[in-house]
């Protein structure tokens, strides 16, 4: 899941002597720039073009109505306390799985994809279950702003524990053993080595898991709801399509889509920073 | 010593509310009231279909995002050219894009009053129907081939490729003897990512589907229906099965990305 950016090959001495299907003539490049035409980039233009289709004003009408304004800001909360807290325990699991040693510890490591793999849909009907009115731990916050959260947190688990654990793989263990030696505690060890050098991956990590927050749908349905309270923007875009605004629906779409991509814009511009810092 | 013990609490504590306790769950409500229900859930024609339809995506996205992946990520590490860095920010969209959007993009360029409306007028029919849900899963599940195939392929390098360019092989049969075989555990990967997605995908296809019961609904399409119509024995069924295909895909990933580290 990681998003790498692709564009760092292998300094090439000469292409003459490299001959591989589709390369160097062009007819490789003009297949690709089709297909991601037709698979992404056209129907993303739809819905720019839906969106200011009755003007700028109508627009901006629609991006500041009250509901949409009311989910945005919903959305955006509950990701940013997502993924502090995924920030924090992220990070704790990524380094239990680097350098504790306990039983169990290689099915822990896979459990961590496990919403990678698991259906959105599925996760909230089980989170329901667990954490709503039936709930068999006596925990009831379904449909409340909890609930957003919990679902939120299961879904972008993996982004943080993913990021960080190569960087702990790496570190150069010698660095904490001279901060010891010096006399550094844990605390100062963690505060002044391990956390600066984990910052590349744990801002990567966060910021995709904030994108994926933003937009995610399946996980928060059932088990947050619609209710007013708890309508997240991709839950509110989906009413508006039903109720057919379709000019509003795209509208607070193309304000989700710019947010994913400043932050996608931040995860590859730490990736290219860090690369270069390393 | 206590700060260890107390970070394992955390971790795992936090690990054993969010994921497993849940995965469990699902196992325990499917079969609270007997093997019976749910298996009559899922064995039912409109559970049936749904099962069906899911795979259908499956066999059509999956091998057309792999053909892609694979030719892309050849060509973004191969071969340089200006078009590179706009066609990498392109293949991230995927992630960044909500799913909702994505089916919203599929609705507005393929529905009523679209600029590709004429090909529903011609008879085939986009939205409301398979062909749409196609392009949803599609859309949706671009990105992993590519981005598990470009790392692979950076790492092994042009000589071998090189030198059976200069032994006389062609393109093909460089790209068949050499490349694929040593990418071959990298691009499995990615399609194991790309499979659990498309097998997982809920709001695109949710949008473009109308999710028509045994006519366009896919497998989490049908969880959603079956709660809605407050069977919970036969969304969890269904759950079941998802649950299941899951947990391969879980190993499968973690057995791939042992050959890859091999």
């Amino acid at each position: 899941m990681e998003a790498q950016p692709a564009n760092l090959p292998a300094p090439t001495a000469s292409r003459a002597s490299l001959r591989l299907p589709g390369i160097g003539t062009g007819v490789g490049n003009g297949m690709v720039v089709l297909y991601l035409s037709i698979v992404v980039l056209l129907p993303l233009a739809a819905v720019g073009s839906e969106a200011f289709s009755l003007g700028l004003g109508h627009f901006w009408e629609q991006v500041t109505s009250p509901l949409a304004v009311k989910s945005l800001k919903l959305t955006v909360v509950c990701s940013l306390v997502v993924v502090v807290l995924n920030g924090i325990f992220g990070t704790i699991l990524a380094w239990l799985l680097v350098r504790d040693e306990f039983p169990g510890k290689s099915i822990v490591n896979a459990v961590i994809d496990l919403p990678f793999a698991l259906p959105t849909i599925v996760a909230s009907l089980v989170l329901l279950t667990l954490y709503g009115s039936d709930s068999p731990l006596g925990i009831d916050i379904a449909s409340t702003r909890a609930a957003v959260v919990v679902a939120l947190m299961f879904v972008t688990l993996p982004f943080v524990v993913r990021a960080v654990q190569p960087l702990l793989l790496e570190m150069d263990r010698e660095m904490e053993a001279a901060a010891a030696s010096l006399g550094a505690g844990n605390f100062t060890i963690f505060r002044r080595i391990i956390f600066p050098n984990l910052l590349p991956g744990l801002g990567a990590g966060v910021a995709l898991a904030f994108a994926r927050a933003l937009g995610e749908f399946g996980s928060v349905l059932l088990f947050a709801g619609g209710l007013p309270d708890t309508t997240v923007t991709s839950v509110f875009i989906r009413n508006q399509v039903e109720s057919n605004n379709l000019v509003g629906a795209s509208a607070v779409s193309m304000v989700l889509l710019l947010a994913s991509l400043l932050l996608l814009g931040c995860v590859s511009l730490i990736q290219r920073w860090s690369a270069r810092h390393v | 010593m206590s700060s260890r013990w107390g970070l394992r609490f955390l971790g795992l504590g936090y690990l054993t509310l969010l994921l497993l306790i849940p995965l469990a769950m699902i196992f325990y409500k499917t079969f609270e009231d007997g093997i019976g229900p749910p298996l009559d859930a899922v064995t039912s024609p409109d559970g049936l279909h749904a099962l069906k339809l899911s795979l259908l995506m499956v066999a059509i996205s999956v091998p057309l995002n792999t053909i892609f992946g694979v030719g892309c990520a050849l060509l973004l590490v191969r071969h340089k050219t200006k078009l590179n860095p706009g066609i990498d920010a392109v293949i991230n969209l995927p992630f960044a894009v909500s799913p909702v959007v994505i089916g919203l993009s599929l609705y507005l360029l393929y529905g009523v009053g679209g600029w590709f409306s004429f090909i529903g007028e011609e008879g085939l029919k986009i939205v409301f129907a398979v062909p749409g849900m196609v392009l949803a899963s599609i859309f949706v599940s671009l990105p992993f081939v590519v981005r598990e195939t470009v790392p692979v392929l950076q790492e092994i390098g042009t000589d071998q490729e090189r030198a059976a360019s200069t032994l006389g092989a062609n393109g093909w049969q460089t790209f068949w003897k050499i490349t694929l075989p040593s990418i071959r555990w990298g691009v499995a990967y990615g399609i194991v990512l790309t499979t659990a997605r498309v097998l997982g995908e809920f709001g695109a296809v949710t949008i473009v589907s109308g999710s028509i019961s045994g006519q366009t609904q896919t497998l989490p399409l049908f969880v959603e229906k079956q709660y809605a119509n407050f069977n919970s024995t036969g969304a969890y069924g269904a759950s079941l099965v998802l649950a299941l295909l899951a947990l391969i895909t879980l190993f499968a990933m973690n057995l791939l990305k042992r050959k890859e580290d091999a």
